[in-house]
């Protein structure tokens, strides 16, 4: 359902940061993104959801061609797409609740369909009932379960997540991947970029090595394989 | 886009006005300054452009008729004037006719009396176009058994080009205000959006349309725009009505006026609202524009 051929990207200033990608993504896979700084985990992922647009090459999601998708047409595939970062970015003014319907307000749905989808979410992430207080009255990993909540509303097929847990303690972290879990038996294809290296070995899925912008390993239940 | 969409955006706007205070305060402050000059400036261009059009209209031709003129020629140059290029109407007003309006304006007590009229009969002519007056008369000082043409040479043609020239000094001034208002608008939305780009940003991740994000905004300076003319509105409401109770009773008489307080009032306040909801959207239009580009 996701495939990248051929794909080289470099930014204005010059900095090539991926090299010449292949990979092809099936339905309902749980993939791992790692690699160290800099190798280019989150240039590949903004790609995805076409916040970056590649040099040369073609990729497919859901069978949009990228290259043939017109700008207009983008928030279209977002929303076929969730996104979940490691800074959360929820909005401060606005409470839980609000903050995860917000995805589907944007889809102008039905306030009735709206109120059915944001309650189910928020009892799947365990969040239903703090549906009306504000992002600063949780903690990190409710916060990030709230954002996850938000990707997974608008039911997409893929959600892509960059270092999730990156600003949480290891056990919020752990909280946070059983979550993961439960979406993709759900089966939504999750593609994450992680440092964290307990994760990847104890929570066996395919991983995707990249180093200087290049397809360094792709194995099916693979290691971490760098120092943490 | 849905109906409750388009209540959902004035909601967000509102709030949104309230959330910034004083980003809000700052723009319609901008706006604020810039309608209130271009009101006072539009009052004044208007009432002069009124006064203009007033002296324009009352400018006539005097045709003094030779004394020798006989009744039969005094037709004739009725018919000649009449068929000169641009007359638009011509009243005839005899010695005696003459005589009274100047015993009307100075008085008896001239010794002037029907029997020793120094005066000349005359024709008053109007051009149909006020500045093509001196043309007129020029043709018409040619006709035979024309004394002499007065149009009040050089002082009209003074007033016209003083008119004339005010009228463009205020339609460059007033743009130049506008285009001032709108890029300091712009600027100051601008600043509210910088200070919610991460809306934006997440708006965008999320899957809205660029006209979903813009609506709010462009509301907002719609809001803006109008709270911006209020007090605008209510100055330029209070200072012409006072003006025009002052002024007004001294022109009582003359020839001409200031324009009256309705329709006035109304037309100056309604394109002054129109001129803050126009500039409140435009600005934030063009700076939603910036952040829109991906
Ligand atoms: N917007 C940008 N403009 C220019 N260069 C960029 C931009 N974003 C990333 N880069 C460069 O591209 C390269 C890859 O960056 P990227 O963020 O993809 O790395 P990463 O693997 O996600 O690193 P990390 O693990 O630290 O998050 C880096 O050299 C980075 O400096
Ligand atoms: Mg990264």
């Amino acid at each position: 359902m996701i495939s990248m051929k051929n794909v080289y990207k470099k930014y204005p200033n010059g900095i090539v940061a991926i090299n010449g990608i292949n990979i092809e993504i099936n339905q309902g896979e749980f993939i791992y993104v790692v690699g160290p700084s800099g190798a280019g985990k989150s240039t590949f992922i903004k790609m995805v959801y076409r916040e970056e647009f590649p040099t040369s090459g073609d990729i497919f999601v859901n069978g949009i061609n990228f290259a043939k998708l017109k700008s207009k047409q983008v928030p279209y595939l977002r929303r076929q797409i969730g996104v979940v970062f490691q800074d959360f970015k929820l909005l401060p003014l606005l409470n839980v609740y609000e903050n995860v319907a917000f995805a589907l307000e944007v889809t102008e749905q039905s306030p009735k369909v709206i109120r059915k989808h944001v309650m189910e979410v928020l009892d799947l992430v365990g969040l239903k009932h703090k549906a009306r207080m504000f992002p600063t009255e949780i903690s990190g990993g409710e916060q990030q379960r709230v954002s996850i909540a938000r990707s997974i509303v608008s039911t997409p097929k893929v959600m892509i997540a960059d270092e999730p847990t990156g600003n949480l303690d290891p056990e919020t972290a752990w909280d946070i991947m059983n979550l993961f879990e439960k979406i993709n038996r759900r089966g939504t294809t999750i593609i994450m970029a992680t440092h964290n290296k307990e994760i990847v070995n104890t929570i066996k899925h395919r991983v995707i090595a990249i180093e200087g912008g290049l397809v360094v390993r792709d194995e099916l239940g693979g290691d971490y394989g760098y120092e943490a | 886009m849905k109906l409750r969409t388009v209540g959902r955006h004035f909601r967000e706007s509102l709030k949104s006005l309230s959330r910034n205070g004083w980003m809000t305060f700052a723009s319609a402050s901008a706006v604020t300054v810039t309608l209130l000059l271009v009101g006072v400036f539009v009052m004044i261009m208007m009432n002069l452009n009124k006064v203009a059009e007033d002296l324009e209209k009352d400018v006539e031709i005097k045709v003094l008729v030779e004394l020798t003129a006989e009744k039969t020629e005094i037709s004739q140059l009725e018919q000649d004037i009449k068929s000169v290029n641009g007359v638009a109407n011509i009243v005839y007003s005899t010695k005696d006719a003459e005589l009274e309006n100047l015993i009307k304006d100075f008085g008896e007590n001239m010794g002037l009396s029907d029997q020793n009229n120094p005066l000349r009969a005359a024709f008053y002519v109007k051009a149909q176009v006020p500045q093509e007056t001196k043309k007129v008369a020029d043709q018409i000082s040619r006709l035979e058994n024309t004394h002499s043409v007065e149009y009040g040479e050089g002082k009209i043609e003074k007033l016209f080009s003083f008119l004339n020239g005010a009228r463009n000094v205020g339609i460059v001034l007033i743009a130049a205000l506008l285009f001032t208002a709108m890029f300091l608008i712009s600027n100051t939305i601008r600043i509210t959006i910088l200070a919610r780009k991460r809306e934006v940003e997440i708006m965008k991740l999320v899957g809205a349309t660029n006209w979903f994000i813009r609506f709010p905004f462009v509301l907002e300076g719609m809001w803006i725009g109008i709270l911006g003319a209020i007090l605008p509105i209510t100055i330029i409401t209070f200072l012409y009505y006072n003006l025009y109770k002052i002024i007004q009773p001294y022109l009582e008489g003359e020839f001409f006026n200031l324009l009256p307080l309705t329709p006035f009032l109304y037309q100056i306040n309604g394109l002054i609202l129109l001129m803050g909801v126009f500039i409140g959207i435009w600005g934030s239009f063009m700076s939603v524009r910036k952040f829109l580009r991906v």
